[in-house]
């Protein structure tokens, strides 16, 4: 059995050896070449005058390019054809690329990058959500509005009704690894691209299109990243195209990485988002009426921005069965770097919103927010009669029920939460707070063609396997779980199974590895392809031993078959000699989804994951200084295909997530530069910010829909349990006054300070 | 030419004043286990070990660290963190154990500062390791394994051979200098008044990495043996400026366990361990956290230009921004203050506990006698474009009772001492009433009331 078993990650001992290989760290041909881009200083005008002589006669430079002198198509968006690989006249951020440096060095490329001198005619550059509101600077027409039933005569008929403002931070992804790609000049014009990126096909893509070239000219390969987190799903566009480029003028193979100051000016984060809220409810709290408007600042490019809005408005109402409910969505358009993928895609700003209107509501009612919460939940999946989403879709799996009352207990929270408000009043400075929150996330790209997925899957004589996928590892383990896919399907021990880098020339077409679709998607696509294999050598064996294919066991490294059992090998030996194909692609689709995004009608998702948190805290009501003391975490994975890697994505995802809504600040100055560029300035959580302790457990269960042998995708849910975190400070703010404590995200010590002195203000 | 170890193997290399160890291993030497996160030694991944003359194995950032200040020395990186056969080291195989690795990025620095810290038999693991950032595991997984390979034996082969000294000292017209002693050091000032002075290189390698800045004639103060350690004495406690941000938090926590505790959060042990606290206070930053502390304590700064050396109360040092008291070719060969009562608490406001940049650093020293303020040093880091004693709210507490009423009279004062500005750090607002009510905390936890989230406990 290889499924449902924890194993280790398959590149572990390369990790800790430090023979792991990155781009970076592939061995370049003494004549490689480094590239770097100048970038605009301005947020926003008009390029008057670009002098790049001292640019070009600094140390080591072969030659600067422009746009105009792009060979075939400057273009490196993943969406609208609206991101030029360098500025075309115009500039719309401050960190646009402009011009391209290729020197003998990194550094000579670098140090030359800053040697040019650019003047422009400025324009007021639109920063803020504001800025853009004024302006109706926005992507599409206008808004984007999803509702059911009508929300404005429910919260006309409300007993209670609170409206308030919430203001959510964005988020640099901080990959260990930055950026980087290196493109090799191949015979005939062809090139091979190797890149860190999560989305080969697409590199593949926009590499033919500035080439001018066929997709099959260009071979994109991607062994592994060190780390992405949805910022290398489009961002790395620029660089492999700038390689590539390059390369093809040069003939020499090119490389490109990113500076971490460099990265964090360039690239998109996760948006920035404000969510107004009209909400209705009765003296129990549930909700009869609810308006959200939603504003994501996108950035200057359309990017990934559509489906990210999208899916904020798809996870606006979480684990609660809005019956009348409108969420209108603005997508403003801004001159700040182009926001983009990150973990989750909108859905942890859409759940911060309804998870704060729940805190609201049991502030407004002095009740504890989990009865506020379990009384709106959707019917469990037990129920007879199944409640319906805002956007359509019946909710038929809903296990939060049964998942809340087993954390509760084992998180002990009611007591807790009852010593909780003891010391505080006990104790004059510090406040401890405590939060339950839980998590609903949807499953499938929104994008519905995108869920398909290949497999190529090679038996070679001696029994071992090599196969490829389309799915990328960036430390999430996929290529472990696909592993143990293969080894489950053919009875074999993991170590018979290799996979070697993603390659556009082994898989084609592939689906970014987003949306936590890949051991979903490529799960199944190698089943089938193992399947196939298997089946034509059960087919051979059963014709040899004539008995029935269907009676062939593959298990323990043996083959059974009528009363005889040989080793794996020896069948595939056979089977070779007998001349039986040992290499099959496989292929999987979703099945049952659909989607109007317009309508904002259908089924978007193919099943939920579920999850809950409980966290603790303390803060100095002084200084706002605070801790996570305390996380219990129950989470669903469905029935698990390696339930350690799965706890891996579980805590990651929880640190990640409560790192974005407390200390994890972005601010940029009124020129719209990037004040907190590097991590000297912008502080993702340290060792010593992991909650002191740490109970992770999953729920016990299988998929209710037919995924790869009944699991659950990972990768994204989890990030939204630190909205447990957030809350918990909120309701230790609480403990200050009677007011609402009104927490904006992140909740940075200075917003807590301010909150707990504009609380005791109050009093 | 410099000598060194790496991974056992005696190195000689050419290299220029301001080459880093990381490129050196990643360029030269294609160890690309090392690697580069954000080349400003923030986030750990390129973490190395060294090992000095003493015999300590000490975590170092290599992005930020310049090839002159390893020489002498031994230094392993992750590829010698494993045995010579391919033996895994106890942290290596815990860490796999423990899936402390997802995209394995960070995992290199993780394995090398893990193996000094388990050399040196250290379990303080998240003090330890709060200099390697990770986004993946949410550290998990990674504390489990340290603690799981720390009771095993520290292998054989991390023992560091003897280093085969330099050959001899470059000439004043070398491009870098490495005096053994203040004396050399002043020699070498007097000739090159322009110069630049690295101690530990943790701020002047972002100059170098980040600014592309020029720094002309340049001299390593690290081998300035009479420059480096602590001398506590009976009256006064004298540090030499070349000492190591380490080797002061040592030495305070037995006399100042509050400025300990501060500079345990001061930068990371890479940090710590290069970064010296002469470097801390000639850079003049307004945001260095050891000149409020000290000034708090009352610290006079001594320099030396030539044969002639002068005393200053430090806080005479910070003229303005950027602005020392510091004429071309002087430098500082220590600092010292007085022994005293422990009546120091040191406060740093930050986004981040461990390895941030301070927002607010405020420092206080305040002796009552009887029930009355006779004595009260108070200074900020943050508040101001230099590190600045708060002198009107000094004024409104000396000689008044220590009640509430005083405190709460005083703290009106700050805005009269500071007008400290907005940045991406904190807010002027914030700093202002983070400021009072650092007094406040000062006041309480003087009364006995708990005021500090560390110590907290679940």
């Amino acid at each position: 059995m290889s499924v449902h078993v924890s194993k280790p990650h398959d590149a572990g001992p390369l990790h800790v050896q430090g023979t792991a290989r990155y781009v970076d760290d592939i061995p370049t041909p003494a004549n490689a070449l480094h590239l770097a881009f100048g970038i605009s200083t301005i947020a926003r005008g008009k390029i008057t005058s670009i002098e790049l002589d001292a640019v070009r006669a600094s140390e080591g430079v072969i030659a600067v390019l422009t746009a105009e002198d792009l060979p075939h198509d400057n273009d490196v968006s993943p969406s609208a054809h609206d991101e030029p690989l360098l500025a075309k006249g115009a500039v719309h951020y401050l960190g646009q690329p402009i011009f391209l440096v290729i020197a003998t060095s990194h550094l000579a490329a670098r140090q030359a990058a800053r040697r040019c001198e650019l003047t422009y005619a400025e324009e007021t550059p639109l920063l803020s959500i504001d800025d853009a509101l004024a302006a109706d600077s926005r992507f599409e027409d206008g808004p984007r509005i999803y509702s059911k039933g009508d929300a404005e005569t429910a919260l006309e008929a409300a007993e209670h009704r609170l409206k308030n403002t919430l203001e959510i931070g964005g988020q640099e992804h901080f990959y260990l690894e930055g950026h980087a790609a290196l493109a090799i000049p191949q015979e005939g014009g062809d090139m091979i691209v190797h890149a860190s990126s999560q989305h080969p096909t697409e590199i593949q893509h926009k590499v033919a299109e500035a080439l001018g070239r066929p997709m099959n000219a260009v071979r994109v390969e991607v062994r592994r990243m060190g780390g992405g987190f949805g910022g290398k799903e489009s961002q790395g566009n620029a660089l492999c195209v700038a390689c590539a480029v390059a390369a093809q003028m040069t003939g020499r193979p090119c490389k490109m990485r990113y500076d971490r100051d460099d990265d964090m000016i360039i690239t998109g984060k996760r948006h920035e988002f404000r969510i107004t809220y009209d909400v209705g409810f009765d003296a129990d709290g549930r909700i009869s009426g609810l308006i959200f408007d939603q504003f994501a600042r996108c950035g200057w490019a359309q990017d990934l921005s559509l489906p990210v809005a999208d899916r904020a408005m798809l996870h606006a109402d979480n684990a609660y069965n809005l019956t009348d409910v409108r969420i209108t969505s603005h997508r403003l358009k801004t001159n700040t770097q182009s926001n983009t993928a990150f973990r989750g895609f909108g859905g942890p700003q859409g759940m911060v919103g309804i998870e704060r209107v729940m805190d609201e509501i049991a502030h407004a009612l002095g009740k504890d927010p989990l009865e506020v919460r379990q009384a709106n939940f959707y019917a469990p999946a037990s129920a007879a009669k199944k409640d319906t989403t805002p956007y359509g879709m019946e909710v038929t799996d809903f296990i939060l029920h049964p998942m809340i009352d087993r954390l509760v207990e084992t998180s002990d929270y009611h007591a807790r939460r009852k010593r909780a408000l003891a010391w505080n009043d006990r104790n004059p400075v510090l406040k401890r707070g405590i939060a339950l929150t839980p998590v609903k996330f949807g499953i499938s790209f929104t994008l519905t063609h995108l869920n398909q997925a290949g497999a190529l899957v090679h038996v070679y004589q001696d029994g071992s396997i090599h196969l490829n996928h389309g799915g990328t590892e960036m430390g999430q383990g996929l290529f472990t779980k696909v592993a143990q896919v293969a080894a489950h399907a053919f009875g074999v021990p993991l170590e018979a199974v290799k996979i070697t880098a993603t390659d556009t020339g082994k898989v084609p077409n592939t689906s970014a590895t987003a949306a936590s679709s890949g051991s979903d998607l490529n799960g199944m696509a190698v089943k089938a392809a193992c399947d196939e294999i298997k089946g034509r050598i059960s087919e051979f064996l059963a014709g040899q031993y004539q008995t029935n294919p269907a009676r062939v066991r593959f298990e323990d490294g043996q083959v059974f078959v009528a009363g005889d059992v040989m080793p794996f090998s020896k069948a595939v030996d056979l089977a070779y000699t007998h001349r039986v194909s040992l290499s099959a692609t496989g292929f999987y689709a979703t099945p049952q989804i659909s989607w109007d995004r317009i309508r904002g009608q259908g089924r978007p998702f193919f099943y939920f994951a579920y999850g809950a948190a409980v966290t603790e805290v303390v803060i100095d009501t002084l200084t706002g200084e605070n801790r996570i003391l305390r996380a219990d975490i129950l989470h669903d994975c469905g029935k698990s295909l390696n339930p350690d890697l799965d706890i891996g994505q579980i805590e990651g995802g929880y640190v990640q997530g409560a790192g974005w809504l407390t200390m994890e600040e972005l601010v940029w100055n009124d020129k719209g530069a990037l004040m907190t560029h590097a991590p000297s300035t912008y502080k993702i959580p340290c060792a010593s910010d992991a909650p002191e302790v740490f109970n992770v457990a999953l729920w016990d269960g299988e998929n209710a829909s037919e995924t790869i042998y009944r699991s659950k995708a990972v990768g994204e849910p989890p990030l939204m349990l630190g909205i447990s975190a957030w809350l918990a400070l909120s309701d230790a703010v609480a403990s200050c006054g009677d007011a609402y404590p009104d927490l904006d995200a992140p909740a940075t010590p200075e917003r807590i300070a301010m909150a707990c002195a504009r609380l005791r203000a109050d009093v | 030419m410099i000598t060194f170890l790496l991974n056992g193997e005696t190195v000689e290399a050419e290299v220029e004043a301001t080459d880093t160890l990381l490129d050196f291993l990643r360029e030269t030497k294609s160890l690309t286990g090392t690697k580069e996160g954000c080349n400003e030694g923030d986030c750990g991944a390129c973490s190395v070990i060294v090992t000095g003359e003493d015999g300590v194995a000490r975590a170092m950032n290599s992005c930020i660290l310049f090839m002159p200040q390893v020489a002498g020395r031994a230094v392993r990186t992750v590829e010698g963190v494993s045995g010579p056969k391919g033996q895994l080291h106890p942290v290596q195989a815990t860490m796999i154990e423990h899936h402390g690795s997802q995209c394995g990025f960070c995992t290199p620095g993780f394995i090398t500062t893990m193996a000094a810290a388990h050399k040196n038999g250290k379990r303080d693991h998240k003090d330890q390791l709060a200099g390697n950032l990770c986004r993946c595991t949410g550290y998990a997984p990674i504390l489990r394994a340290a603690e799981a390979a720390a009771e095993q034996p520290v292998p054989e082969w991390m023992e560091e051979g003897v280093v085969r000294q330099p050959a001899a000292q470059p000439q004043n017209d070398t491009p870098y200098a490495m005096p053994r002693s203040s004396d050399e050091l002043a020699a070498w000032c007097a000739d090159h008044p322009g110069g630049t002075l690295i101690g530990g290189a943790t701020d002047v390698g972002l100059w170098v990495n980040k600014d592309f800045r020029d720094l002309g004639a340049v001299a390593f103060v690290n081998r300035c043996e009479d420059m480096i350690g602590v001398e506590i004495g009976d009256d006064s406690v004298r540090i030499g400026a070349a000492t190591s941000v380490t080797d002061v938090l040592e030495a305070m926590r037995d006399l100042h366990p509050s400025f300990a505790e501060m500079l345990r959060r001061y930068g990371s042990v890479q940090v710590r361990n290069a970064a010296t606290i002469g470097g801390n206070i000639a850079n003049g930053s307004p945001i260095g956290d050891s000149p409020p502390a000290l000034i708090a304590l009352g610290a006079v700064l001594h320099l030396r230009k030539g044969d002639a050396r002068r005393d200053l109360p430090l806080e005479e040092f910070f003229i303005d921004y950027g602005k020392q008291d510091r004429a071309p070719g002087e430098f500082v060969e220590a600092v010292s203050f007085p022994r005293q009562p422990d009546r120091l608490k040191c406060y740093k406001l930050s986004k981040r506990f461990d390895q941030d940049i301070s927002a607010v650093c405020g420092c206080f020293n305040i002796i009552e006698t009887d029930g009355v303020v006779t004595e009260a040093r108070i200074a900020f880091g943050g508040m101001a474009g230099i590190p600045k004693r708060a002198a009107h709210v000094e004024k409104a507490l000396i000689g008044k009772p220590w009640v509430e009423e005083v405190i709460e009279a005083a703290l009106p004062a700050f805005a009269k001492d500071f007008t400290p500005l907005s940045d991406m750090r904190a807010s002027a607002d914030y700093r202002l009433m983070g400021s009072q009510n650092l007094l406040r905390r000062y006041y309480v936890e003087d009364l006995g009331v708990a005021a500090d989230v560390l110590e907290v406990r679940p």
